[in-house]
């Protein structure tokens, strides 16, 4: 638990940063649609962190739920109304009940089961969004959403502003509200189980639904972040599903650290930033530097290569097992 | 129908071989190597090299294949892989996919993305038919299923019958009682894992004509290795062979019967498959691994 006046600092930085966030795509109107997308991806990066840094569970396919809500989310805004707020709390809603269906794929099996169970559910449907391409468009994408003014007021312009607002809105509240979920009893409970789900349910911790909520709740984030990205940017491909956007998270998740709340939206920004950077350089071969980076991370260990300094302070006890 | 069950079996050997190495280091080490792919797409890649570049005739070019693979996988084990073992499983999948990643793109950028064909000398080309028609068997397919049908019977032998069999399965049953009665789990680590790697190769180099070639082939079959490993159990010979076999089967099945659903069935069928036994068909269970 933080001090109080820890709790206060603690505000205070994260309130600058998100004030800093809110001016950019007003100031620099050019990077507008880039922060759009950087928040969109670090709601994401959250949910993976709520899955992975508090329950434990190694996802290789947390793309899945980011899929379908954006695909939720588009199929709505194409076919039934344009409302951007609807579409979202729909990608959410089915995001959600699909992750409460697949919690029980997780809860029994080891590390490799649930890798395996993961990434299995991706590839699943990337191959029914990829075969149903009447509904879906197949590899050409689902094109042909209009989206409504937000509010019913704001009009969603190319230029980006209002969508790069409202990703950030939507991260921020995202954010509240997972900092309120962890630090209830409920995310005690979480830790507890994600540290020794043995020793967890002997103390009467009812470790399977604990683990189905967590998962749900993470997916439902994930699916708003799809939602977002559909909304936004007014497209959804099936690369929505690939693993390389369930890799990409893992490593920005992994980059800002798991297990506590700013991990994903830190490592969100620096692994777009760096994104750009290198894929300004060389576009093509962006995947060998984001494979050398992870090789690094793994090989040499997350804290020497993220944190350096950590060496010489106390050891972490935030590291996932 | 026979000749979709022959091409099943075929599919499946293959499978097997290629995923044969990735069940032995899981079992040994408990270690998840997402890049055992990129080890067979080495394999493929340099049989291609090796038939159209130096004009090495096909079989002595797929042996060459298994060797080079498995001198690779020998020294990647040593400087790489050897520090991953204790650490977390997040860890070693952070590691081996980003080799995964990096594979891919170096592939990419040294021969480009395009599929890759192997030349298969005449006694390979064509098929013979049964029954008016009922079964037809790809003479390259025959070849598959003869020599992975030979790697089974020789593999089955080298570990219920030799010296080093014997110290191997002491070392995955259990890695520090066997270091303590004398076995030096390191060392049969290394060579299974040069091994194996080297399988991965010859799997890959087979199955460059069946499978397709072309770079991102480690992340295509990532999950059929994967697949093969967990439904097959890391304690045997015969419970990956099995599962490949199944695997095989059910894929060339769907394909042929549902071809709008593909792959889905595939990935279906082992979901329900892990719920129902999360740690494989074929495992003896209780180790939770």
């Amino acid at each position: 638990m933080l001090l109080a006046t820890d709790r206060w600092r603690e505000r205070l930085i994260v309130g600058f940063l998100f004030a800093v966030a809110f001016g950019l795509p007003w100031l620099m109107p050019s990077r507008a649609l880039f922060v759009a997308e950087t928040a969109s991806v670090a709601l994401f990066a959250l949910s993976l962190d709520l899955v992975l840094g508090y329950a434990g569970i190694v996802s290789l396919g947390h793309a899945a739920f980011f899929g379908v809500g954006a695909y939720a989310a588009g199929l709505f805004a194409k076919l039934v109304m344009p409302d951007p707020l609807t579409g979202l709390a729909v990608g959410i809603a089915v995001a959600a009940l699909m992750g409460l269906a697949c919690s029980l794929t997780i809860l029994r099996g080891s590390d490799l089961t649930r890798i395996m169970v993961t990434l299995a559910l991706s590839l699943l449907l990337y191959e029914l969004a990829n075969r149903f391409d009447a509904i879906t468009g197949g590899a050409d994408g689902l094109q042909g959403m209009a989206m409504g003014p937000l509010l019913g007021r704001f009009e969603f312009d190319l230029q980006g502003q209002v969508p790069a607002t409202y990703a950030l809105a939507v991260l921020f509240l995202a954010l509240l509200l997972v900092q309120w979920v962890v630090r209830s009893p409920l995310g005690a409970t979480l830790l507890a189980v994600r540290d020794n789900p043995l020793r967890a349910a002997a103390v009467g911790i009812p470790v399977a639904s604990r683990l189905a909520f967590a998962y749900a709740f993470g997916a439902a984030l994930a699916g708003a972040a799809g939602a977002l990205v559909a909304q936004t940017s007014g497209f959804v491909s099936l690369e929505v599903f690939s693993i390389e956007r369930s890799a990409d998270v893992l490593l920005m998740l992994v980059i800002g650290g798991a297990g506590w709340v700013y991990g994903g939206v830190l490592g969100a920004v620096a692994f777009k930033v760096l994104n750009e950077l290198v894929a300004g350089i060389t576009p093509q071969y962006w995947t060998f530097w984001m494979g050398l980076f992870l090789l690094a991370i793994g090989l040499l260990g997350r804290e020497r290569v993220l944190r350096p300094w950590a060496l010489w302070q106390r050891p972490s006890t935030k590291a996932v097992r | 129908m026979p000749t979709l069950v022959f091409d099943g079996i075929a599919y499946g050997m293959l499978l097997f071989i290629l995923a044969v190495g990735l069940s032995v280091t899981l079992g040994l080490m408990n270690f998840i190597n997402l890049a055992h792919g990129a080890f067979a797409m080495l394999g493929g890649y340099l049989t291609v090299a090796f038939t159209q570049r130096l004009g090495v005739p096909f079989v002595p070019a797929i042996l060459l294949a298994f060797l080079a693979t498995g001198l690779v996988g020998a020294v990647l084990e040593r400087l790489l892989y050897r520090p991953m073992y204790q650490r977390s499983h997040l860890d070693q999948v952070l590691f081996s996919i980003g080799l995964v990643f990096m594979s891919v793109a170096a592939t990419d950028w040294l021969v480009g993305s395009q599929q890759q064909n192997i030349h298969l000398p005449g006694w390979l080309q064509g098929r013979s038919e049964f029954g008016e028609g009922a079964l037809g068997m790809g003479h390259y397919r025959l070849f598959i299923i003869a020599v992975c049908a030979l790697l089974v019977l020789g593999l089955q032998a080298i570990l219920s019958r030799t010296r080093f069999g014997a110290r191997l399965r002491a070392s995955v049953d259990d890695a520090r009682v066997a270091a303590g009665l004398g076995i030096d789990v390191n060392r049969v680590f290394s060579l299974t894992f040069a091994v194996g790697s080297g399988l991965a190769g010859l799997g890959g180099a087979l199955g460059a004509e069946v499978l397709g070639l072309d770079p991102s082939f480690p992340l295509k079959f990532l999950v059929y290795f994967l697949i093969v490993v967990a439904v097959g159990g890391t304690s045997s010979v015969t419970g990956p062979l099995l599962a490949a076999l199944l695997l095989g089967l059910a894929d060339v099945g769907g394909k042929y019967f549902i071809p709008k659903l593909g792959a889905f069935i595939v990935y279906a069928l082992i979901i329900a498959l892990l719920l129902w036994r999360p740690n494989g068909l074929f495992s003896r269970g209780g180790s939770g691994r």
